[in-house]
Parts: C-alpha cells; structure tokens; sequence
C-alpha cells in the first residue's frame, strides 16, 4: 500500500503547490487586471463584448446579475434541447444515431446545464459528436463558467463600499473572462496533453477490427480529448463513453489519471486562494481550504483501505485479496488494472467531494464502506472543495453559519469580515444550507415510497436502496457519479431507435437538478446584494476571527453536524448495513 | 428583460460557435499533427488488417462447436465460448469486451449472485490453468482474474495473473518457460515514469508477440 499512499501524497502536494499560481492568476482576472494572456484572448474578450452589446462598465445589482444569468441559462436550456432532440438532421453523426426519447432528453439537457452530467444515456451507443461537442461540452464550459461567476459575484458583495471595490461587477463580463481567461486556456493544455498519452480526438466513423483469432469487434471513435479536458476541469463528469473515465480511450494510462484528477481539484483549491487574495488576507482562504482538506483526506483515507480490504462477496467465494507480489489485491470488481486501488479510491474521494462526477471505477461495486465515502462526500453538500465556484460558495453560506452561531456562544452581534451577519442574511443562509438535503430527501422518499421508483433499481436487498438514495443525492448536489445500476433509459440497439426512457426518475431527476442548481444561485446572490449594501464596520476586540484554527474546527463541526444529522438515518440503511455484515443478499 | 433575451440569445450562438466548434476542431488539428497515432485511437494494424488497439482489451476465446461442427448457441441466442488456450486471457468482461457498447457490471458488494459468479469464475479459471500448472490452488490466484473490470476493455492482466498463465502458454507454444516470461515482460507497460499508476501486462501486444514468434494453426 505504500506505493499508493505515496502517489496519493504526491497528487495532494502537486496540487497544494499550484494554488497560489492559480489561485493569484484568477483573482487578477476577477479583479478585471490585465494579465498575460490579455495581448492574445483581449481583442476576442472585446469582439465577444461588441457581438453581445453588452457594456461592461455597467455594473448590475444582485437581481440585474441573477435575472441575467437566469435568462442565459433558460436558452442555453432549449438550444440544448432543441440539439440533443434533432438528432438525425446533424453534421458528424457518423453512425446515424437517431434522438433519445422526450424525457431522457429532459433529464440530460437539465443535467448539463446544472453542472451535473448525470447520465441516464450511454454517449457511444446514443450520442452523435456535433452533440457531444456543440451541445454538451459547450454547457460544460457554460455552467462551470456560471458556478464560477456567482461565487465571484458573492465575494465582490462581501468586498462592497470599502475602498477601490464596486459592486457585484457585470454578468457577461464575469462569464466571458471566466471562459476565455481560465477555462479554456487550461482546457487547450489539459486536451494536448491528454491526447499525446492516447485520448483521442478522432471525427472518423466508428471502426470494424478483426482480431486475432479472426473474431470482429468495433472500435468507437470520437472528440474526446477536448470534451474529457473541460468535463474534468469544469468538474462537470459527463463521460464520452458509457463507463466515462475508466474507458481507455478517455483515460489511458497513469499519466493521464493524475492529469484529470489534477483538472478535477485545481480550479475548486486554487479559488480558496483566489478568495484570501481578494478579501485582502489570505489567511481567510487558507482556513476555508484546512476545513475542506480535512474532510477530503479522511475521505481519501477511508476509501482506500476499505478497497484494499476486498470485498465480502470475494471472501465469501474463496477469492484471495490480500496484495500478492504482481497483484495489488483488494476489490478490483469495476476496477481497472493500470489505476489500481490506490487511485480508482483516489479518484473517487475526488470526483465527491467536488461537483464532477466523472469516475474511472464503478462506485456501485465499492465496498460497504468504501461505497460509504461518497456518500458522506455528497451529505456535506459541496462544501468539501465542491464544484468549481459552487464549491467555496456553498462553503461560504456555511461559514456565515458558523460565525452566526459563534456569535450566539459569546453573545456578540455576529460579523463577517466587517458586514454585520443580521435576520435577513440568516434567513438566505439557512434556506440555502438546507435547500440541497431537503431535495435529496423528497427526491430519494418519492422514488422509494411510490411504485414508480421501482423499475429504475437494479440490484436487491440494502445495494438497491444504495441506488435510489444514491440517485437523488447525486443528482441535488449536481455530481452525477451513480450506483451505475439504476437506470432510467432502456435501449435495445445502440443508436436511440426503439429505446424508452423511465419517465418518472427521468422528470423527478430532472426537477431536482434544477431546482437544487439554481434556488441556492439565487439565495448566494441575495447574500451577496445584501452584504453589498451594509456600510464596513471595523473590526474590534468582540469580532469573532475567522482566519485561525478555532474556526477551522468550528466550521468543521456545522458542516459535518448537518450533513450527518440530515443524512445518518437514511445512510444506516444502504450502505452502513453492507458495509457492516458478512451476508450477501 | 428584453435587452437580457437579445443578449443570451447572442451568447448561445457565439459561445456555441467558440466552445463547441472552433475549439474541438483546433484540439483535433493539433492532435493530427502532434499525436497521429495516439489520437486516432492507437490502432494496431497487420498486414493492412484493423486488429484493435493497444489501449484497449479484447475477446480471446473461441467458439465452442456442437457436434454437427456449427457454433453452439445458449437459451439467448449468445455463442457459447471458451477460452483459447493458445492466447493469455484478459480479465472478466460486462460488456463482452465491446469499446462501441460500454457498461459497468453494477456488481454489488454483498450480492448473493456476486458470489456466485466469482465461484463460478475461480473454478473455470483453475480449470484451465491448472493442468499446466498443477500446484495452483485458489488462493494462488489474483483478483484481477476473477473480477470484472470497469471498462470490458480493460488491456491490462496484472503480472501475477500472467506468470500463471504463463505456464499454459509455454506448453502449448512449445517455448521455454523463460522466453514467455521475457516476452511477458517486454510487453508490462510500468507505472507512468516509473511512478504513477498501477503495472500492467498489455495482453492484446503480448499475444501478437506470440503469433510472430511461435505460431499455432
């Protein structure tokens, strides 16, 4: 296990290491500076400008920035739609696929436009490349750019009426510098890379093989390279192929797996910085980063020996896990070889705690407690590095929390680096907290209490419980990793023609990504017109520090109390019960 | 709210234009002239012939044939097959080892019919190897043998589960023990700089090593 630990360790440093490039670099393109890049993407930047007629200089109040970004994504919302179901008149459709079906379609469209790429489709048997590249991968540049904006948008209200600072600032700026300033830029690297290790990027029509022994096969093709780049990056996850990130073809080799693991995690830690740098004290992004460093090394920890340790079905049939010279032991069902169990458990902590989703092993095989880790990932909401920009915003409510109650113990009106925390910020606070886990909860009851909930499951006993709650936990914190099992789109033949979907779990997973996307956006920008508006009270004997190792632990204990509260009933029953017995089922 | 709509409106068609067209076509254009091979799928070509590619697994058994000399088939309409001692096996597949068709086995931890596939499997594994390698016992064998992989296509074996097979191969091939394990060896691609990933054996180039070197009709 040492080799993997020390991988594991590498990968953490690497990234640790990168932050303050990163993380400086981003605040300089949120503080609207002009930085390296300026002289190449500048005269794009303001070509974009002059085609949207927009006026950046005008800055829009928190409802002028949501009712903007509201109406983006509305049309964003049909163009997809409109793409995804018009599928046989497209260009690049080498193998004639025909459309999915109305509600499947639903389902997908409202999964990328939330940032979750949950799949109820398999991309190589139903998607052609013009909708794999002109609808899906736009929305995953598209909504990591929307998550990104919004957190920046939070920070400039916490900013507010102190000296040099504005307002919100102005959506379509916001949106177009994220894209061409961070995510694009990064994704050109990350693709080349990706593709000189094998990825492909290919237009060809799907390719017939004869092997050895004369038997036939085909080899699927497609642009891969530039979508795997931004799914990892945008912390989107909505894989190429059917099985995402273990396929070869989108993951080949070790290199390639710390590559999209690096993409994964480096936008979502490198913003804590970008967050210290622009409240003016990096110590304030650096605690937020110990807090969400703590939760993801228990996670990684866990996973990882819990893998190591095997499976019960495995010992049950006499199958031997134990590491052996040439073998890495440990469960290696929905595992593959290259990644091992060092980084298929890696990856899975990852691809959790974050917003992605991708996965390169299938979760639903893990362990009883191995299977448990991403489970608990998804009960702290994304507060554990999160999406990109969901993820410090959803911590951000939960700091605010934090120094609410904080205040309470020591009787002092709460303040957040010089705002005055009052009622209303509460009120914004506490629905955006709970909004998330109340989704999960109707969502996962409505499938599991009606009938209807029934044909999407796969598995018996406690695993097929795991998938429906698994399901709706997914889709609300907009991951989109699954307990593969549970289906919602049946398919005879690759291609669409005669496939039906489960409308039932396609609109109710639909329904809740979006709702559990876009009422917290609008409660962080809420938050952030209201902070904006409060004069800066400075700070004295009685302010609660937010910036030092107390915090930390007190921010710590409000994330995992309501996360555990909300969710350990309903845990005990999936996979605690698996992950504690040696019966099968 | 009209000045927003004109506005997305504008966004959908450039962004689109930008992030869905101009951007996977600049990636492919330096993927023909930087990384050829790689980015069309690393295929692996004999004799003008398509045979698969090194990145990805595939089927190495052969049809089982029923006495009329035909193909069998089971109660599906599935052909009924077995492994081709004459080629290493790769692990256990979900998808029949089909990269255009994807999907996970979904086998759960604790799962009654878990078990008994991986019975199943170890026994048939066993079955095979063992007349060559007589002292093999079940614990002997890897998990990677038994277990499905994520993908089907998984192109890797790891190195014990070819030093078993190993012994098969020799025997059918009629080569020394020790040039298979020197061919085993030649075709493990290590961990990436010696340090990130897990070792692997490539089965799919190790067993066209093997038709080059010691044919079998």
């Amino acid at each position: 296990m040492l080799q993997g630990w020390l991988q594991i360790a590498f990968f953490c440093i690497a990234l640790v290491a990168c932050m303050p490039l990163v993380g400086g670099y981003m605040a300089r393109v949120f503080r609207n500076e002009t930085v390296g890049l300026t002289r190449v993407v500048g005269p794009l930047e303001r070509g974009i400008y002059r085609v949207l007629r927009v006026d950046v200089a005008q800055e829009q109040d928190w409802k002028g920035y949501a009712k903007s970004l509201i109406t983006v994504s509305l049309l964003f919302w049909l163009a997809l739609y409109l793409i995804l179901r018009t599928q046989t008149l497209h260009p690049f459709n080498p193998q004639g696929f025909h459309s999915g079906t109305w509600d499947v379609t639903f389902n997908t469209v409202s999964s990328f436009l939330t940032n979750t790429n949950w799949q109820f489709y398999g991309g190589e048997t139903t998607m052609t490349y013009f909708s794999q590249m002109a609808g899906l991968a736009v929305q995953n540049f598209v909504s990591a750019a929307i998550g990104i904006v919004v957190v920046i948008a939070l920070i400039r209200g916490i900013l507010a009426r102190r000296e040099g600072s504005h307002g919100l600032g102005n959506f379509w700026q916001d949106l177009t510098r994220t894209i061409l300033y961070v995510l694009l830029p990064l994704s050109i690297l990350g693709a080349i890379l990706l593709m000189s290790q094998g990825v492909i990027q290919s237009f060809s029509h799907y390719l017939g093989f004869t092997s050895l022994n004369g038997s036939s096969g085909t080899l699927a093709l497609g642009p891969v390279a530039s979508q795997e780049s931004i799914k990892e990056l945008g912390t989107n996850g909505g894989g190429f192929f059917n099985v995402n990130s273990a396929m070869p073809f989108e993951n080949s080799n070790g290199l390639t797996n710390f590559i999209e693991l690096f993409l994964i995690l480096v936008i979502p830690t490198s913003l804590t910085y970008t967050y210290g740098r622009m409240v003016g004290n990096r110590r304030q992004g650096w605690a937020i980063f110990a807090a969400m460093a703590t939760l993801f090394v228990a996670a990684v920890a866990v996973v990882y020996v819990a893998e190591q340790h095997g499976a019960v079905a495995q010992h049950l049939a006499g199958v031997s896990t134990h590491a052996i010279s040439g073998s890495t032991g440990g469960n290696m069902e929905g595992k593959e070889q290259r990644f091992g169990i060092a980084n298929s458990g890696l990856w899975t902590a990852v691809t959790t705690v974050t917003s992605c989703g991708a996965v390169n092993a299938a979760i639903e095989s893990f362990t009883g407690i191995g299977g448990l880790v991403p489970f608990a990932n998804l009960s702290a909401s994304e507060t554990i590095f999160g999406g990109v920009g969901t993820g410090l915003y959803s911590m951000l409510l939960f700091v605010i929390l934090a120094v609410f109650i904080g205040g309470l113990m020591v009787g002092r009106t709460p303040e957040f680096l010089g705002k005055k925390i009052e009622a209303r910020e509460i009120k914004l606070v506490s629905i955006g907290v709970l909004f998330t886990p109340i989704a999960v909860l109707i969502g996962s009851a409505l499938a599991l209490g009606t009938k209807y909930g029934a044909p999407s499951i796969y598995a018996e006993g406690p695993q097929g419980f795991s998938e429906t709650l698994y399901a709706y936990m997914s889709q609300a914190n907009n991951n989109g990793s699954a307990f593969a099992g549970y289906t919602g789109y049946y398919q005879p033949n690759a291609g669409n023609l005669g496939a039906h979907g489960i409308s039932f779990a396609d609109v109710l997973g639909g329904l809740t990504m979006m709702f559990a996307r876009y009422v917290p956006i609008l409660i962080v920008l809420a938050v952030a017109g209201s902070l904006a508006r409060k004069r800066v009270a400075p700070a004295g004997l009685g302010t609660m520090r937010t910036d030092n190792g107390t915090f930390v632990v007190l921010l710590l204990g409000v994330v995992v109390l309501v996360g555990a509260l909300t969710f350990f009933p309903a845990l005990l029953l999936g996979p605690v019960v698996q992950g504690l017995t040696t019966q099968v089922f | 709210m009209r000045r927003d709509l004109v506005t997305s409106a504008l966004a959908v068609v450039v962004f689109t234009l930008l992030l869905g067209l101009a951007y996977p076509f600049g990636v492919w254009a330096i993927g023909q002239v930087a990384f050829k091979h790689a980015a069309d799928g690393s295929q692996i070509v004999m004799n003008g012939r398509l045979v698969g590619s090194s990145l990805l697994g595939q089927d190495f058994s052969m049809p089982v044939l029923d006495k009329h000399g035909k193909p069998k088939q089971d109660a599906r309409g599935n052909p009924v097959t077995q492994p081709d001692p004459k080629y290493f096996q790769e692990r256990p597949s979900a998808d029949r080892y089909n990269p255009a068709g994807t999907f996970f086995s979904n086998r759960g931890p604790n799962q009654a019919s878990a078990v008994a596939f991986y019975k199943e499997g170890l026994a048939s594994y066993l079955a095979l190897e063992r007349p060559y390698d007589p002292g093999l016992t079940g614990a002997q064998v890897p998990v990677d043998a038994v277990t499905t992989s994520a993908s089907g296509v998984d192109p890797h074996i790891s190195q014990a589960n070819a030093a078993i097979q190993a012994h098969r191969i020799a025997a059918v091939r009629h080569l020394p023990l020790a040039r298979v394990k020197q061919l085993i060896a030649a075709h493990t691609d290590g961990r990436f700089a010696g340090f990130l990933g897990e070792p692997g054996v490539n089965v799919l180039e190790l067993n066209i090593a093997l038709d080059k070197e010691a044919p079998v009709k």
